[in-house]
């Protein structure tokens, strides 16, 4: 199996006294759901920057999808970036966009042409069921909404990697199980590569996945 | 109501700005035509024992634009019923010859003085007379005024900087978030600021078609213009064209530098 994520005596920090992650090693594959789990403050979402390189690490290695993170360039930077789907926690939808022109900006920022991006938007918010909410701005939605138009946004563009920093961190049961039903469609039939940092795993998922957590800066999988 | 408010702040602040310069340009306007006026009106006026060429004068000074002979026929006319035609031809035979000199621009007391120097080396020169006492005090006046424009265009500047840098905490404020996410997403730093570009570009087509819009109209009501003229200043307070353009090109570079600053200034928020 491929490795969407690969790391090596992967170090990092935010300066250079405080070390969040220590000489990690492990490895994502092709396909993957996974769950990252540690106390707060453990560097999860540290962790989770650095896949998506808002983190450049601070010693050893961090392949994403084939690429290098530590000499990365900002053009291959964007590259990557645009084959991933990002859901944070508190959403970071544009206030001053539409929630259709929200899920639409990956497959803009892809060049899909105009009519694609109307079809894909509408099918997602549809698969969420906010199509009624797509002339809306996000501050006009509730947070379990807006975390499912994050979602949606996500998903747009066909992500080979999805990253979720705590989506369902604050949100009621039912929009939690719409976003897990998401997640788990998009890797069982998009074959899309899940990493999700959370507090808790649910007892009722359908899918296989793994399980990683983090102690004193040390990364490793639960069996 | 969100975008009309967005965009307004921009507007007011380049409006301010491009409003403010053409002010600063009329009085510098003002100023030129006041101290060419002065200059038209000043000469220095030589006597010679002898007629002289009035080239050998300009030749003594570059500062010398012109000379010309004063003509005393006028003065003659009016004696010629007081006294007999005799002592006319006598009077004429001893007149000395008089000429105004005009120079290139408004000269400084210095130059005054080393130019009556010169005028002094000249054999045939025997009386100077460059009018000292009230040129000085027109002198001290224009520079009064030059001085009052070199402040106004420092308050201008520090009016403009504060205004440009007050707007860009604003527009740090207000595009950053939406260019983080961009950024999240892939898009590359042309794609991010192409809103921003795209705003500030419309701001500042606005902010100048309002400024023009009142100058035009100010100079239409004559605005100033009656007053400058009943002190001899004729100018023009509003060039449809040139200050057009000018304005426009002023809120165009700032609202693209203002811009500019914000997208290399922007980090990341993650």
């Amino acid at each position: 199996m491929d490795k969407v994520i690969l790391a090596q005596d992967l170090s990092l920090a935010y300066n250079t006294e405080e070390t969040i992650i220590s000489r990690a090693n492990f490895s994502v594959g092709s396909g993957d759901f996974v769950f990252i789990t540690g106390a707060s403050g453990s560097g999860k979402s540290t962790l989770l920057r650095s896949f998506y390189g808002a983190l450049k690490p601070e010693n050893g290695s961090l392949i994403v999808g084939g690429v290098e993170v530590n000499k990365i360039s900002s053009s291959k930077l964007n590259f990557l970036r645009r084959h991933i789907g990002i859901v944070f926690q508190d959403y970071k939808l544009v206030k001053e966009w539409t929630i259709g022109k929200n899920v639409a900006l990956p497959l803009i920022i892809n060049g899909y042409a105009k009519d694609i991006c109307d079809i894909q938007v509408d099918k997602l918010l549809n698969h969420v069921k906010l199509s009624h909410k797509v002339d809306k701005y996000p501050q006009e939605l509730s947070g379990g909404e807006q975390q499912r138009v994050a979602m949606a946004r996500a998903l747009a563009h066909n992500p080979i990697l999805i990253l979720a920093d705590e989506p369902t961190g604050n949100l009621d049961d039912y929009s939690s199980r719409l976003i897990w039903n998401l997640l788990e469609g998009a890797n069982t039939q998009l074959k899309a590569t899940v990493v999700i940092v959370t507090h808790h795993i649910p007892e009722d998922l359908a899918v296989d996945y793994k399980h990683f957590n983090i102690e004193g800066g040390d990364v490793y999988e639960v069996s | 109501m969100k975008s009309v408010k967005n965009h307004l702040s921009l507007i007011v602040a380049l409006f301010t700005i491009v409003f403010t310069m053409q002010i600063y340009i009329i009085v510098d306007r003002t100023v030129i035509a006041y101290e060419s006026d002065l200059n038209e009106n000043y000469s220095i006026v030589v006597v010679t024992k002898k007629k002289v060429g009035t080239d050998s004068l300009v030749a003594m000074s570059p500062k010398i634009k012109s000379a010309e002979e004063i003509s005393t026929k006028e003065v003659i006319s009016q004696l010629q019923s007081q006294m007999k035609q005799r002592h006319i031809d006598l009077l004429k035979l001893s007149l000395p010859h008089f000429y105004s000199l005009h120079l290139n621009h408004y000269p400084a007391p210095s130059e005054i003085k080393e130019l009556r120097k010169k005028l002094e080396r000249h054999s045939d020169i025997t009386r100077i007379e460059d009018f000292a006492q009230s040129h000085d005090t027109l002198y001290k006046l224009l520079l009064l005024f030059k001085s009052v424009i070199v402040i106004f265009a420092i308050a201008v500047f520090a009016v403009t900087s504060l205004l440009v840098l007050k707007e860009m905490r604003i527009w740090q404020f207000q595009h950053n978030e939406r260019m983080s996410i961009m950024a999240m997403f892939g898009a590359p730093v042309w794609m991010r600021s192409a809103v921003l570009f795209r705003l500030s570009i419309v701001d500042a087509i606005i902010a100048s078609v309002l400024a023009i819009g009142t100058f035009t109209y100010a100079d239409f009501l004559k605005v100033g213009s009656e007053q400058l003229q009943s002190i001899g200043i004729d100018i023009l307070l509003f060039d449809p064209v040139n200050d057009s353009l000018l304005i426009v090109g002023i809120a165009l570079s700032l609202s693209i530098i203002l811009a500019t600053l914000i997208v290399i200034g922007h980090k990341e928020e993650v």
